[in-house]
């Protein structure tokens, strides 16, 4: 594995620089340019995926295979390109590349998650985008006969004295050269349109109803089913009389296989209504009597039982028989679902020995190798079209969503579209895990914790999807954020074990550090309550030598008034988290109104990602994040009963609504590496906002949701 | 059996079950895909429309009912003369992922034909479609916009 970003990207960038019969100026690179990712196939080194055109009309295209689910890399990722090739921004246009075999894209091997693109993409990117601009500046100087270093580009044009010409013009001329390497970047402090408020370039389309996301495809002579699936995960279809629904106006067809019916029709009504007249016979399989009592039970078994240990540091037994006061909690967090807005869908079309798929998929490429492993065809006929995503989080790094299409396509011989109903989405989540966690610390005299004792217990998503990740008895991807305290803490444990739950696992919005933040912020709230510290002095005392985490909380501190004294009945949380590389940290105000009838006054967040790339982007997803990560913490579950997920719709699982929460004030700061941002708005807020009902009410909220506890969230205006 | 509706001002016959919803009809039989499909259930409001003016969640209103109604999805607003929203959409950078903002465009659109000068209660009362990347606080911003200038 490179751990080398540079390395990795010196060795196969630029692989050709040409004239392509589209015209102008095309230099390819590959991305990602490094780091080794979750999952992932073998690189393909020498296969060039993301492109930029200069087109002699001097429009700008660049073709990224990452695909946009609303987190801004269709703009974040061209700012960076354009950046070093100093252009007019209006005149930049985004293709979304496709995972294929041939022509000038190639698949990519990573999927779009982890809050990884900027961060890995930016090297590449503004590499590219340099080369770009010295082969115009030496077109340029050939075609002026000057020394190179007098031609200056500047916003599509370069410039020798009183001479220039724009890029589309020096377009033909550049493509003849060979691409220079290795060209110094910019400094930071000579940015122009990194670091400025930069809108979505998708915006429009995006209002105006011309986006295509997967449920928009359109293809001659489609037709469009909808899937039920064996209610339980791991169970089969016995059998099922297909009448009714061949019965019913506009369906063509039945399709059943080992576990599921899908009914394929002129449109989605007919299809559901179809689908809606069959009487199935499953056999549910091994899961048909999975509940949340026996799924309880094996938390708390292993919570008891033999753990992995994780983390050893100092003598935690050693050391606790010299502390002044020992502190302990049990907190627990339940099954959550992304619920995208745009339910499951994909658009298949098998012909001819190939398989055509368009789908809103965060990992195209991966699941183009998936299909074709899969349907038995080389991976050359396999072709992943990516739409826009109407909401990822996590829950379209699969393929379990683009499989009904094929099926369908393949009896029908049609290109199909299939759409799952939210019932079925909800159904046959990929969900976050159920995690619980045992802690227990001793504190010195002055109350700070001297030792840290956690014990996890979390079900593995990587035993299911990719178990060559999890090592001795350790998936990383559970125990995140719980791992590597910020804290200076001098003795350590961290345990962990995976029960096997039997419930479908995938990632969600910040994965785990969603309940290790909650967890360990919870505890770190507990600690400050019980050594009688305020909580941002005690966070300040064990990040004493940390002065990028500091920083975050000064900031925060000033920004959310919280030395202030507060009106009656209004409290503060506080929680902190660093995730993705980037460093969050998270005040919200509540207001009492009456027994456990809170609401939400301000939410203010400071977050260090290294460097502001689009300010507007930073800002809607930490904002965003903290909206998604307060709805769960408020009323997120997902419940099992006789192995079938409860909730099914909106109706039961709850959202938050735009009545209920204020705008969310986003301060940045920029002391590091480049660090994530999709994500690390989610974690703090959880706990944060616990931590503000506990000074409350006294009531200290240790399992999520927190409706359970009987807090109630009300509208910010009293509509009354 | 057919039905005839009224859509962003033409007039269209369309072959299908008097119970099929409004929706689809507009996505499958009328290809304006803009309409999105989100719960089935009326919750979440991805797929409002304007039925005469007022916001319609269009996955639960059959067809059937619609006949004799003028119907606005969000490819004919500019038509109505509300291309402003857009563009207050636009210039407060509100999409994410995009799919729930032209149910949430035509519910301001509904909200604003009834209350050009909407508070904030107004619009908290009003705007209850369901985002799942949290962009509500730039929806009101682009719907104080537009407000403002009307």
């Amino acid at each position: 594995m490179s751990n080398s970003l540079v390395d990795n990207v010196s060795r196969r960038r630029f692989l050709q620089g040409s004239a392509l019969a589209t015209g102008g100026l095309v230099l390819g690179f590959h991305l990602p340019g490094g780091l080794k990712v979750l999952a992932a196939p073998a690189d393909q080194p020498g296969r060039l995926n993301g492109f930029v055109q200069i087109g002699y009309d001097d429009n700008i295209t660049i073709t990224l295979t990452h695909a946009e689910m609303g987190q801004g890399v269709h703009t974040s990722l061209p700012m960076i390109l354009a950046e070093e090739l100093d252009i007019d921004w209006q005149k930049i246009k985004v293709l979304q590349a496709p995972a294929m075999a041939e022509g000038p894209i190639a698949s990519a091997s990573a999927g779009t998650g982890g809050s990884r693109s900027v961060r890995r993409e930016f090297e590449a990117l503004s590499q590219a985008g340099a080369a770009a601009r010295e082969m115009l500046r030496h077109a340029a100087a050939n075609r002026w006969n000057v020394a190179v270093d007098r031609c200056v580009a500047r916003q599509g044009v370069i410039y020798c004295e009183d001479k220039q010409a724009t890029y589309g013009d020096l377009a033909m001329g550049a493509a003849m050269l060979a691409v220079p390497q290795n060209i110094a970047l910019k400094d930071r402090a000579d940015w122009s349109l990194l670091g400025t408020p930069t809108k979505r370039l998708d915006a429009r389309a995006k209002v105006d109803g011309s986006a295509i996301f997967g449920v928009d495809v359109q293809l001659d002579g489609m037709l469009v089913g909808t899937v039920q699936q064996c209610p339980v995960w791991g169970g089969k279809l016995v059998s099922v009389n297909t009448a009714p629904a061949m019965a019913v106006s506009g369906v063509s067809d039945v399709v059943t296989t080992e576990t599921s019916i899908i009914v394929v029709a002129s449109g989605y009504w007919p299809a559901k209504k179809g689908l809606d007249a069959l009487d199935p016979q499953w056999d549910m399989g091994p899961q048909a009597l999975n509940d949340d009592g026996r799924i309880q039970g094996q938390l708390d078994q292993a919570l008891k039982g033999k753990m992995a240990i994780v983390v050893n540091k100092g003598n935690v037994t050693q050391a606790g028989k010299f502390v002044s006061r020992t502190v302990q909690a049990v907190y627990e967090v339940p099954f959550l679902h992304q619920a995208t807005m745009e339910p499951m869908n994909a658009t298949a079309w098998v012909h001819d020995g190939k398989i055509d798929v368009w789908a809103p998929v965060q990992s195209a490429g991966r699941e183009r190798v998936s299909i074709a492993q899969e349907f038995g065809v080389e991976e050359e006929k396999v072709t992943v079209n990516v739409t826009f995503l109407g909401g990822g989080f996590g829950r379209r790094s699969s393929m379990d969503f683009i499989r009904p299409a094929i099926l369908a396509s393949k009896q029908t011989d049609r290109p199909v579209k299939v759409i799952w109903s939210r019932e079925e989405d909800m159904s046959h989540g990929t969900l976050r895990p159920v995690a619980k966690a045992q802690f227990r610390a001793g504190l010195n005299g002055p109350g700070l914790p001297v030792t840290w004792d956690n014990r996890l217990v979390v079900p593995s998503i990587s035993k299911q999807l990719a178990p060559e990740r999890v090592r001795d008895g350790v998936d990383p991807v559970s125990v995140y954020g719980a791992d590597e305290l910020p804290y200076a803490i001098p003795h350590q444990r961290l345990g962990y074990a995976m029960p096997d739950t039997g419930v479908q696992l995938g990632f969600w919005r910040s994965v785990p550090h969603s309940y290790n933040a909650f967890f360990v912020e919870s505890f770190i709230d507990e600690i400050a309550v019980s050594g009688s510290t305020d909580p941002f002095e005690l966070r300040r005392l064990l990040l004493a030598d940390k002065p990028r985490h500091l920083a975050v909380l000064e900031r925060l501190k000033h920004e959310s008034d919280w030395d202030e004294k507060l009106p009656a009945r209004h409290h503060r949380g506080l929680a902190f988290h660093e995730c993705f590389g980037s460093l969050t940290g998270e005040v919200i105000e509540v207001s009492m109104h009456g027994g456990l009838d809170f609401r939400v006054e301000r939410i203010t967040a400071v977050v260090d990602c290294g460097a502001a790339i689009n300010p507007l982007t930073i800002e809607a997803q930490i904002e965003g994040g903290i909206i998604y990560g307060l709805t769960a913490a408020m009323f997120g579950r997902i419940d099992i009963f006789e192995g079938q997920t409860v909730q099914k719709n909106f109706d039961t699982y709850q959202m938050i609504k735009m009545a209920q929460i204020p705008k969310v004030d986003v301060h940045i700061l920029e002391n590091g590496p480049l660090g994530g941002i999709g994500e690390p708005g989610v974690p703090p807020i959880a706990p944060a906002l616990t931590n503000a009902l506990f000074r409350a009410t006294g009531t200290r909220v240790r399992t999520l949701p927190i409706a359970d506890a009987g807090f109630n969230i009300l509208d910010r205006i009293d509509q009354a | 059996m057919g039905f005839t509706i009224n859509v962003n001002g033409a007039d269209h016959t369309l072959e299908v079950d008097g119970d099929t919803p409004l929706l689809w009809a507009l996505r499958d039989n009328l290809h304006l895909n803009g309409t999105k499909f989100g719960c089935g259930i009326s919750a979440c409001g991805a797929c409002t429309v304007l039925v005469d003016g007022a916001a319609v969640r269009s996955c639960t209103y059959a067809v059937e009912d619609a006949e004799g109604t003028e119907i606005v999805s969000i490819e004919g607003l500019a038509d109505i003369g509300m291309v402003a929203l857009q563009d207050a959409w636009v210039e407060e950078d509100v999409p994410q992922c995009g799919y729930c903002q032209s149910g949430q465009i035509m519910a301001a659109a509904a909200l604003l034909n009834e209350i050009p000068q909407p508070t904030e209660a107004d619009i908290d009362a009003t705007m209850t479609n369901i985002c799942r990347c949290g962009t509500y606080s730039r929806i009101k911003k682009a719907i104080n916009r537009v407000a403002a200038d009307q």
